[in-house]
C-alpha cells in the first residue's frame, strides 16, 4: 500500500508560502520517495527552487516514514534549523503533514497533493484498486472493485458507455464491468453478475474513521 | 390515451424527446409542447443531458403537463443523492407527472461543469427499486408515505454492442432493471434493423417481458453520422447510410435523413411495441417523421 502523490504547481507553492521567507523542507523516505515526489533528490531540487524564489532555506531532511511516531524524534534532531524557519514545507503525503503538525508549532505547508492509496503494478506505474469504502464487494466481482475501477462506481453492471471494452470517458481505460465479466466467466460464476446489489451504505463509519484494537 | 394505457393495451406508441435550454426563457418549451401535443404519446424531458447544466427536467415536465403534452420525466443519479431523488419524485407526482425514465446519467467530466462531484449514490437499477417502493407507499428507509404515487417507470438499454461481453452485460442489466420495476424500455438509437432483430430475439426469451420502444435519431449529415460512430457508445450507423447521406445535395439532406428514419421505423415496427424519436434539435419535425413512417 502506497500513498500516491503529485507535486503541486510551483505557483501554488509560492502562493502558500507568501509572507514566509525562511523555510525548512521535509521529505519522506517511504511513499513520496517511491513516487519521486518527496525523496532526497526532490527535496534537494525543492531547496534550490525555493532559493531561486528568493526564500532562505534553513535546512532540510528526509524522514524515514513521515506518518509514524518516529517523526517526533526527527523533528527534535532538527530543532535548531526549524526554529529559524517561518514554516515547514512538507513533501510527504497528507498523512505526513498531519503527523508533522502534531509536533511543530510552525505552520506546515504541503508541497504535494495526495491522490490515492495505490499499488505499484510495475516500476513507476501506480494504480488505485481500492476506495476503502468499508463494505468490500470483491467477493462478488472477481477481485475487481467496481467502486474504484468504474468512473461512476456502479455496482449493478455497466452503463451504456462501453466502447470495445473501454470507457467512453477515457479511451485508454478498461471498462471495469467488462473486466469483471471476463474474469467471472473464466471462473464459471457469471450468475454473480446478475445479482441485485442494493444501494451502498455511505455511512459504514462516521468520518473520521477511528478504530481502537484491544 | 396515456402512454401507460397504450403500451399496456398492446398499441404501438410513439415518444420523442427534448431538452430544456440553459436559462429561464421557456418559449422554446412552449413551442415544442404546441407542436408535439396530440401527435406523440409522450415526450421525454432530458435531465441535464450530457452533463450540461440546464433548466431542470422536473419543472419542464410539469410545464408539459400544464400544456397538455404527456411528459416522461428523465431522472439521472448524477446530481442527487437518494434523499433528493425520492423528494423530487414525490414532487413530480404532485405536479401530475406519471412517467419516469430512470437513468444512471453521464459523468460530469463530459459536460460544461467537469469539476462537479458526480453523486451516483444510486444507479439506474436501485433508482427503479426506489420508485417501486414509493409506488408501494414506502420510502427507501421503509417509512410509510402519506399519499403515494403510482409511477409508470421506464429504463433504457443499448442495443448495439461491439463485444459479446458488452452484449451479455447489457442484457443482464436490462433484466435487473425489469426486476427492479421498469415497465417499459426505450433503446439507444438503432440504424440496422437486423441488429435490432437479434437483440429482440434475446429479449423475447425473458421470463418477464415489457414493451420495448426502438430508438431513432434522424441523420442530419454524413459528418454527424461519422461523429456519432466515433464518439457515441452503442451507436453504429452503417456505411451504406452514411454514403446515402453523402450522395445527396446539401438542401436535400434533411429530407433524406427523415426518409431513412421513416424507413427504419417501418422495418422495426413489427418487432417492437413503439418507437422513441430523439430528434436532437429537430423536435418540431417529429410529426413529419411520423407521417413519413405512416404512424
Amino acid at each position: 500500500m502506497k500513498s500516491i502523490t503529485k507535486q503541486k504547481p510551483i505557483e501554488e507553492i509560492q502562493n502558500l508560502l507568501q509572507g514566509m521567507d525562511k523555510v525548512f523542507v521535509v521529505g519522506c523516505g517511504t511513499c513520496t520517495t517511491l513516487t519521486k515526489t518527496g525523496g532526497v533528490e526532490q527535496v534537494e531540487a525543492m531547496k534550490e527552487g525555493l532559493q531561486e524564489m528568493g526564500k532562505r532555506v534553513t535546512g532540510g531532511t528526509v524522514i524515514p516514514t513521515a506518518c509514524d511516531d518516529m517523526t517526533e524524534e526527527t523533528m527534535k534532531e532538527n530543532e535548531q534549523y526549524i526554529r529559524n524557519a517561518d514554516c515547514v514545507l512538507s513533501m510527504s503525503c497528507a498523512l505526513g503533514v498531519h503527523q508533522l503538525t502534531l509536533y511543530l508549532d510552525k505552520p506546515v505547508i504541503p508541497a504535494v497533493d495526495t491522490l490515492f492509496i495505490g499499488v505499484e503494478e510495475s516500476p513507476g506505474y501506480f494504480h488505485e484498486v481500492c476506495s476503502q469504502c468499508g463494505q468490500c464487494i470483491l467477493g462478488e466481482t472477481a477481485g475487481i472493485c467496481p467502486i474504484t475501477a468504474c468512473h461512476k462506481g456502479l455496482v449493478n453492471g455497466p452503463c451504456g458507455g462501453t466502447n470495445n471494452g473501454k470507457c467512453e470517458v477515457d479511451k485508454e481505460k478498461d471498462c471495469a464491468w467488462t473486466l469483471i465479466y471476463n474474469r467471472l466467466k473464466e471462473q464459471g460464476r457469471l450468475d454473480l453478475m446478475r445479482r441485485y446489489q442494493p444501494p451502498r451504505n455511505h455511512h459504514v463509519t462516521l468520518k473520521p474513521g477511528i478504530i481502537k484494537i484491544g | 390515451m396515456s402512454l401507460q394505457s397504450k403500451l399496456e393495451s398492446g398499441k404501438f406508441a410513439v415518444s420523442c424527446e427534448f431538452g430544456p435550454l440553459k436559462g429561464t426563457d421557456t418559449h422554446e418549451i412552449q413551442e415544442n409542447i404546441e407542436v408535439l401535443k396530440g401527435k406523440v404519446d409522450a415526450a421525454n424531458v432530458t435531465d441535464q443531458q450530457s452533463s450540461v447544466m440546464r433548466l431542470c427536467s422536473l419543472v419542464t415536465s410539469a410545464l408539459c403537463v400544464q400544456g397538455g403534452l404527456e411528459p416522461i420525466f428523465q431522472m439521472t443519479c448524477r446530481d442527487r443523492n437518494r434523499i433528493a431523488l425520492q423528494s423530487d419524485l414525490l414532487g413530480a407526482w404532485v405536479m401530475g407527472i406519471k412517467n419516469v425514465l430512470a437513468l444512471t446519467g453521464d459523468l460530469p467530466d463530459l459536460g460544461d461543469h467537469p469539476q462537479a462531484k458526480g453523486v451516483f449514490d444510486l444507479d439506474s437499477v436501485t433508482l427503479l427499486q426506489a420508485i417501486t417502493r414509493l409506488n408501494e407507499g414506502f420510502d427507501m428507509a421503509g417509512n410509510e408515505l402519506t399519499g403515494k404515487p403510482t409511477f409508470f417507470a421506464g429504463a433504457v438499454v443499448k442495443v448495439d454492442s461491439d463485444t459479446e461481453a458488452s452484449a451479455e452485460l447489457q442484457i443482464a442489466k436490462m433484466q435487473k432493471k425489469i426486476a427492479a420495476g421498469a415497465k417499459f424500455i426505450q433503446t439507444q438509437a438503432v440504424y440496422d434493423p437486423k441488429t435490432f432483430e437479434k437483440f429482440m430475439e434475446r429479449v423475447e426469451k425473458f421470463k418477464v417481458k415489457v414493451p420495448v420502444m426502438a430508438g431513432i435519431i434522424p441523420l442530419k449529415s454524413a459528418g454527424s453520422a461519422r461523429f456519432m460512430n466515433a464518439n457515441v457508445a452503442g451507436i453504429r450507423v452503417p456505411d451504406a447510410l452514411i454514403e446515402k447521406m453523402d450522395a445527396v445535395a446539401k438542401e436535400d439532406r434533411a429530407k433524406t435523413g427523415i426518409q431513412i428514419a421513416a424507413e427504419l421505423i417501418k422495418k422495426m415496427k413489427p418487432m417492437c411495441q413503439g418507437v422513441h424519436i430523439m430528434a436532437i434539435g429537430w423536435e418540431k419535425r417529429v410529426p413529419e417523421i411520423m407521417a413519413e413512417a405512416g404512424l
